[in-house]
């Protein structure tokens, strides 16, 4: 089916170097986003299970 | 600031939490019966209740049925809540309940009449599938619906792990389920042999963390932290946990076929990407075990929070476990053996078991406005099914170990220790006993539980319009200066779309290359198509579920070309639409079993297996020489090979009879030759034609190509 569509892309060496590239930049990103992220905001996010109002009879 | 008033739909939860209950106790019951009759044969009654079909019926109930509306209990109960709304549509709602449980009895009626595609977990056939594409939609507009109107701007990372299950979900269940059409119900993978196995195992890899893992980490984030009353440890941490679990969870499919004829290239990949895997994977289980911290007074009370925490651990046992399974040298050992079977269960029972019964637990008396009718039975739960999990997976690990030990052991001369399989399957039936009674212990505590929630809901009052009110989400006017994350963090339909690239990046990166490169699979020149009578054989064997106990796979290990012949090439399996591989022996592989024995052993041993292998747990299928082979769908079923590529020659659909009447006129001849008189158009004479064929094309030639 699709698999003749897919012979004609041509250039598959580009697989590994993409794949590693992807990789880096992503969890680069990541690292640098949550050892950035500020601590008050994470505090209220953290807590929002905790707001509802259903617990009064818990 | 306007406060707006609405409520929770209470009334979808409950339903859903019914069904998980109800679904639970079935789907394991199930399980209990599969696991009977591998150690007492004689519980295979007829045709609808041997293991071949019993066992899909139990995996589909489980994961589908049980875990599936234990998703929907949980978040529908915390997406309202996150969201500060109520669920987007009443309507949909209903239609994604009834719709789901239409599902899973079309389910278990289809399976256990024999209409399988014959790939695990995703058995259930094209209009079923087409079904299940529908209401996932639906529940899909539902969940982005109600987050859409949500009156919370942030989304809460349980949010996140629901919109990732979503969207993967989605992409594996259509990718893994395109096929041809035959009949109604019945239908052919475009796929073949290797590429098959690729994207299938690409989707049960990915069945496993998206539809077991992903959303259950949405509810321990929620629904932990709910129990225990205190923030998740780190939510630094649970952002680390989610977007580095859906980058990595993707691409570590190939770990399910080590040493199979997949190219090597993708087995390093699968290997490489599962280690990855444990650091997310942990990262998750700690945050999760943390938020109890100065709280652990309070696990030794409350029966909710030890479900919790036996469920954490099990994750955690399980994510190890894993990627230990996906090196070679562990995998060499565990592929194949109930080890697997051994690993599952640490995650079924455990892990998503375990959490479903402590959110069961807390979520029941809540909406109920009431108490737990009686803490005492929940705790007796607690114990019974946490000695059931390690009833049910000490002795499967044992097993496990056993079968591999005895089936590689050879002699001083160099000959296998125990060349008849047999012996290795007899040695394990005290395990399989002890598996069995762990397995009741598991169930009977289900059942205790769902006694235990009957009696609280019958004395409780169903709050099902529960009133609630918050300030509604203004518009931000002036964008805060902040970093892309809290961008996306607040943005669901860009979350959806980074997290769905995300994952297809990987999906791509591993199934494109083998479906590009043609030297990826070198043909081999005497590989044929298989005659109609053989396809016909191969469709009862794909019915008959033979699968879930033979594999079709030599691996190149000395002890296994010394058992069954020839390792395994991945040109030999064009043709095999679906593949046949198997993920378990608890029959021998069957690749190489073509011309092995003669015709009629095959007869007497599928009429009552034990009269040719003293003491097999083989179920008999004496029917399949009463029922009559379905010789009308034969052209449909050529035409649909054709269309795939498979090369027939033109019109060949309209003689395909002919030849499949004149082969199995030889059999029935050869059969009566060795005294034993059956018409040649019964459906076992097609199933040993198949048999016969098995293996045997490689032995005509010298293979061709880069092998």
């Amino acid at each position: 089916m699709f698999r003749q569509y897919l012979e004609q892309i041509a250039g598959v060496g580009i697989y590994p170097m993409f794949s590693l590239i992807v990789f880096f930049v992503f969890f680069v990103t990541l690292i640098l986003y949550v050892t950035k992220a500020d601590k008050k905001e994470m505090e209220t996010i953290s807590q929002l299970p905790l707001q509802s109002n259903e617990d009064s009879n818990a | 600031m306007t406060i707006e008033k609405f409520s929770y739909d209470n009334r979808i939860v409950r339903n859903f939490a019914v069904a998980t209950m109800v679904w639970g106790i079935v789907g394991m019951l199930v399980g209990l019966i599969a696991a009977l009759q591998i150690p007492f044969p004689g519980l295979n009654f007829g045709e609808l209740l041997t293991f071949g079909r019993v066992r899909p019926v139990h995996t589909n109930a489980i994961i589908f049925a049980f875990v599936g509306n234990g998703i929907y209990m949980g978040l529908y109960y915390s997406l309202q809540r996150l969201c500060k709304a109520r669920m987007f549509s009443d309507l949909l709602s209903k239609l994604h309940f009834w719709g789901w449980q239409s599902i899973i009895v079309l389910a278990a009626l289809t399976l256990l009449t024999g209409h399988t595609t014959g790939k695990e977990y995703a058995e259930l056939e094209w209009p079923i599938d087409i079904l299940i594409a529908l209401v996932w939609v639906i529940f899909g507009i539902n969940m982005f619906g109600t987050i859409i109107k949500r009156r919370e701007r942030h989304l809460y990372v349980a949010i996140w792990f629901y919109i990732a299950t979503v969207v993967t979900v989605a992409v594996l269940h259509i990718v893994n389920s395109i096929e041809i059409p035959v009949s109604i119900l019945k239908s052919y993978s475009v796929y073949a042999g290797v590429q098959d196995a690729l994207v299938q195992w690409w989707y049960g890899h990915n069945a496993v963390a998206f539809f077991l893992t992903t959303p259950y980490l949405g509810l321990m984030y929620y629904f932990v932290p709910k129990a225990a009353n205190r923030p998740v440890y780190s939510y630094r941490l649970s952002i680390i946990h989610f977007w580095a679990l859906i980058f990595l969870y993707i691409w570590a499919g190939p770990h399910h076929l080590l040493y199979s004829a997949l190219p090597d290239w993708a087995q390093s990949l699968g290997t490489v990407f599962s280690i990855m895997l444990i650091a997310p994977s942990w990262g998750g289980m700690i945050n999760g075990l943390l938020t109890l911290r100065g709280a652990w007074d309070k696990v030794r009370e409350d029966v909710v929070l030890k479900f919790m925490v036996v469920a954490i651990t099990a994750y955690g046992m399980s994510t190890f476990e894993g990627p230990m399974l996906s090196l070679k040298s562990v995998n060499a050992i565990s592929h194949f053996t109930d080890w697997t079977i051994a690993h599952v269960h640490i995650g079924g029972l455990g892990w998503n078991g375990m959490l479903t019964f402590g959110i069961l637990y807390w979520l029941i008396p809540r909406i109920f406005q009431t108490k737990l009718y009686s803490a005492k039975m929940a705790s007796f739960h607690f114990w019974i099914a946490t000695l059931g999990i390690l009833f049910y997976t000490v002795p499967m690990y044992w097993a496990g170990f056993t079968q591999y030990i005895m089936w590689q052991e050879f002699t001083p001369d160099g000959v296998l220790r125990y060349p008849n399989f047999l012996e290795t399957v007899t040695q394990l039936m005290p395990m399989y006993k002890l598996r069995a009674f762990g397995g009741m212990l598991y169930l009977s505590g289900a059942i205790v539980m769902v006694y235990n929630l009957v009696k609280t809901m019958s004395t409780g009052n169903l709050l099902a319009e529960e009133a609630a009110e918050a300030p509604a989400l203004e518009k931000l006017t002036v964008e805060p200066t902040g970093h892309w994350h809290r961008w996306i963090e607040r943005r669901p339909v860009q979350m959806l779309l980074l997290s769905t690239v995300l994952i297809l990046i990987g999906g791509m990166v591993e199934m494109i290359p083998t479906f590009m490169i043609k030297s990826n699979i070198p043909t081999i020149a005497s590989v044929k198509p298989y005659t109609p009578l053989e396809l016909q054989g191969r469709d009862i064997y794909i019915r008959e579920g033979c699968y879930t106990c033979h594999s079709q796979m030599v691996r190149p290990f000395r002890h296994e070309t010394e058992r069954y012949g020839e390792y395994a090439k991945a040109g030999e399996y064009i043709y095999d639409h679906p593949f046949q591989w198997g993920s378990k022996r608890t029959g021998p592989d069957l690749l190489r079993v073509g011309g092995k024995y003669p015709n009629v052993w095959h007869y007497h041993h599928m009429i009552d297996p034990r009269t040719m292998s003293p003491g097999s747990i083989m179920p008999p299928y004496e029917f399949l020489s009463e029922n009559n082979l379905d010789t009308a769908s034969t052209p449909a079923k050529i035409r649909a090979m054709i269309t795939l590529g498979v090369p027939y020659p033109a019109g060949y659909d309209q003689q395909a009879n002919a030849d499949l009447m004149q082969q199995a006129n030889a059999i029935a001849a050869d059969l009566k030759a060795s005294g034993a008189g059956i018409e040649s158009n019964k459906e076992l004479v097609a199933l040993i034609a198949y048999l016969q064929r098995l293996g045997t094309d490689i032995k005509a030639d010298k293979i061709a190509g880069a092998n």
